[in-house]
């Protein structure tokens, strides 16, 4: 392998026969380009689905009571369950580890908000400030319902851009403006947008504490909403919640008096389980984009093979006057296998770190909502061009073995 | 140097066989410059090829410088050729991406001698065709003339004890044909053992001893005065 001599007589067969070389090799470098293209696709169109869910906070939790369609302990059907904050507090204590970040909400669907001559309906929640991250919404201007705006019952409005661009249009700033909802002035002192879209943006959150006042509901909530801290085994992710949600229902139920089996007195929903299908579906996609890029291998191969073949027919007549000059069999096949492997690997690694230039290159101007940072794991593709290069050697060893078999005379006759 | 005994040959095509050498006996002494002679498809090139090794006989025996050549395997063979044999063909048979030093040179590499020395050996042989000039040249760049006297160099540039040379000057017009046959001569004067396949008589008598097959039988053995080619030009 690192005789000189033989290392000279193969360059010197590589560089006097470039069409056939440059045949072999672009055939290899188009097969390892074209794979490292796939499975950069693959990758960004995985990264891309991946990126939608975690904007949209894909372990979210939400409870929200209903009415009892079963006998309980002998109390009757159809009695409304009504959540309070001490449920909030309990369910949060008790589950601390299970939690991070949590919202008591108490909203009302359709709350009139005027500014001047504008006004609209909105949908009006007052929440906790940890809500935003629940929501994932981002701040756009101004800031978020925090803790002091709670604790001081604040009339402060957090408004969806939709809502800043309806009642301010292009005239008014509108951070510090006071607006007036369900009859009482507000001062907005955030606008956010949220990756839900306009919908969601058509919103306007206050302080939890201040809504209940306003709408003199008490200690009464409408819902609550968590997410969990984040796993790296999406899983084991799946397992925790479905745990969390399984005990966060039975501390409820015991607590209201609802059977059990009940499934209408409380309805909880995990995000999560959702988000399962849509990584199942990335999933499909990854193997889906390995699959053809594992048949492009095989092409690869396949072509390689072919080529070894026609580049042993072609050289038949030179091998029988090598033979004829005192080339021996294992010198031929020694010959033709190394001009195969050095040709294969240089061209393997040249459609390689083509591929990873052109996506180095087209990456970030691909980048958009569905396809994202397209990386190739570049162990991968290494392997993958060591393989090819060892299964053209073995589809070049079959017509080498043969070539260097047949009788000088055959060899020779050949034209 | 080259003794057979009762050497058969036959080929088989689909069903039927073809009987191409019938038993041939023959021996060359070493410094012989032997010219065997027959009608076309009476088995020259059979027997040629087997004494290059470059084919088995059936049947019969084959003893080249004292080593019995029977039953080689490849490996063994190809040893065989490089050490013992020298070719020249009718069709040249150079490696045609291979400049006309590097042709010559091969059969050195093939005995693994290194590049600087194996280059001036080779040198040294096309200086003796009168090519050296056009070392560097490609065979299509070479008139049939100037190739035959490369394969000629090549041949000898391993130093084998026999040239075997089928139909040397087939392919080349009769002036042409001369200047290969006096380059043979010479190299027979220097004491090489050199048998030459052909049609042409006057090539024939160019040499020592003319050898003539009939239907795979030696059939006329003679010693004949030679004629010089420097007297014919
Ligand atoms: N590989 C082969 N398979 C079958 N028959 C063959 C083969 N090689 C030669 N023959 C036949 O053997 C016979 C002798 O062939 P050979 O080449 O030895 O003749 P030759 O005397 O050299 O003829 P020429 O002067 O035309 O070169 C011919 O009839 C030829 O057709
Ligand atoms: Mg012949």
């Amino acid at each position: 392998m690192f005789n000189i001599e033989r290392w000279q007589e193969i360059f010197e067969a590589i560089s006097k026969n470039k069409l056939r070389t440059f045949l072999t090799g672009v055939s290899v470098a188009s097969g390892i380009f074209i794979l490292v293209i796939l499975l950069g696709a693959g990758k960004g169109i995985q990264n891309g689905i991946q990126n939608q869910f975690a904007q949209d906070a894909t372990n979210r939790i939400s409870i929200w009571p209903g009415n009892t369609s079963k006998e309980y302990k002998g109390l009757g059907i159809g009695r409304e369950t009504k959540l309070k904050n001490r449920d909030y507090e309990i369910v949060t204590q008790k589950f601390e580890d299970y939690i991070d970040n949590k919202s008591a909400i108490y909203s009302v669907w359709s709350g009139n908000i005027v500014f001047g001559k504008e006004t609209g309906t909105y949908r009006v929640e007052g929440v906790n400030p940890n809500y935003q991250f629940i929501e994932n919404a981002s701040i756009v201007e101004g800031r978020f319902i925090n803790l002091s705006d709670i604790e001081n019952y604040e009339k402060a409005a957090v408004i969806g851009k939709k809502v800043a661009t309806d009642l301010f249009k292009e005239k008014n700033k509108p951070l510090g403006q006071s607006i007036n909802i369900s009859g009482m002035m507000y001062k907005v002192v955030g606008v956010f947008t949220d990756p839900g879209g306009e919908r969601e943006e058509q919103r306007v959150f206050i302080p939890l504490s201040t809504a209940q006042k306003a709408y003199s509901a008490g200690d009464n909530i409408r819902s609550m909403a968590f997410t969990m801290p984040k796993e790296t085994n999406f899983n084991k992710a799946v397992a925790e919640s479905k745990k969390f949600t399984e005990e966060l229902g039975k501390v409820l139920k015991k607590r209201h008096m609802i059977a059990p089996d009940d499934e209408s007195a409380l309805f909880i929903n995990n995000s999560l389980e959702e988000a399962k299908k849509i990584y199942q579906m990335t999933d499909i996609i990854q193997a889906f984009f390995w699959f053809v890029g594992i048949l492009t291998i095989i092409a690869g191969v396949v072509g390689v093979g072919n080529i070894m073949l026609i580049v042993v027919k072609e050289r038949t007549k030179e091998i029988g006057i090598r033979k004829a000059l005192g080339a021996s069999p294992a010198s031929i096949i020694a010959m033709i296998l190394q001009e195969s492997i050095f040709i294969t690997l240089i061209s393997g690694f040249m459609g390689l770190i083509l591929g990873l230039l052109v996506w180095a290159g087209i990456g970030p101007s691909v980048e958009s909502d569905f396809f994202s940072h397209p990386e190739v794991d570049f162990n991968i593709a290494l392997t993958t061009v060591i393989l090819l290069t060892v299964a053209g050697a073995f589809a070049g060893f079959i017509p080498a073995y043969k070539a260097a078999k047949i009788k000088p005379i055959v060899a020779l006759r050949d034209e | 140097m080259i003794e057979i005994k009762d050497l058969h040959k036959s080929y088989k095509t689909g069903k039927s066989e073809l009987h191409v050498l019938k038993g041939i006996n023959f021996s060359v002494k070493e410094g012989e410059l032997v010219a065997i002679m027959g009608s076309s498809g009476s088995g020259k090139s059979t027997l040629l090829n087997i004494l290059g090794i470059l084919d088995e006989a059936d049947s019969g025996t084959y003893v080249l410088d004292g080593v019995p050549i029977k039953n080689l395997n490849e490996t063994l063979a190809s040893q065989y050729r490089n050490k013992f044999l020298g070719f020249v063909f009718q069709s040249f048979n150079l490696i045609n991406y291979k400049s006309a030093l590097d042709n010559v040179a091969l059969p050195l590499y093939y005995q693994g001698i290194k590049s600087k020395e194996r280059n001036e050996i080779a040198m040294s042989y096309l200086k003796k065709v009168g090519l050296e000039t056009h070392s560097h040249h490609l065979p299509n760049e070479l008139s049939g003339g100037q190739k035959q006297r490369v394969a000629i160099a090549r041949a000898m540039a391993s130093h084998p004890k026999v040239l075997l040379a089928d139909e040397p000057t087939g392919a080349l017009d009769t002036k042409t044909s001369y200047e290969v046959m006096e380059l043979i001569q010479g190299i027979n004067d220097e004491g090489k053992t050199i048998l030459i396949v052909t049609h042409e008589p006057d090539i024939a008598a160019m040499c020592k001893r003319n050898v003539i097959l009939r239907d795979g039988l030696i059939v006329e053995d003679k010693y004949i005065t030679q004629q010089r080619v420097t007297a014919n030009v």
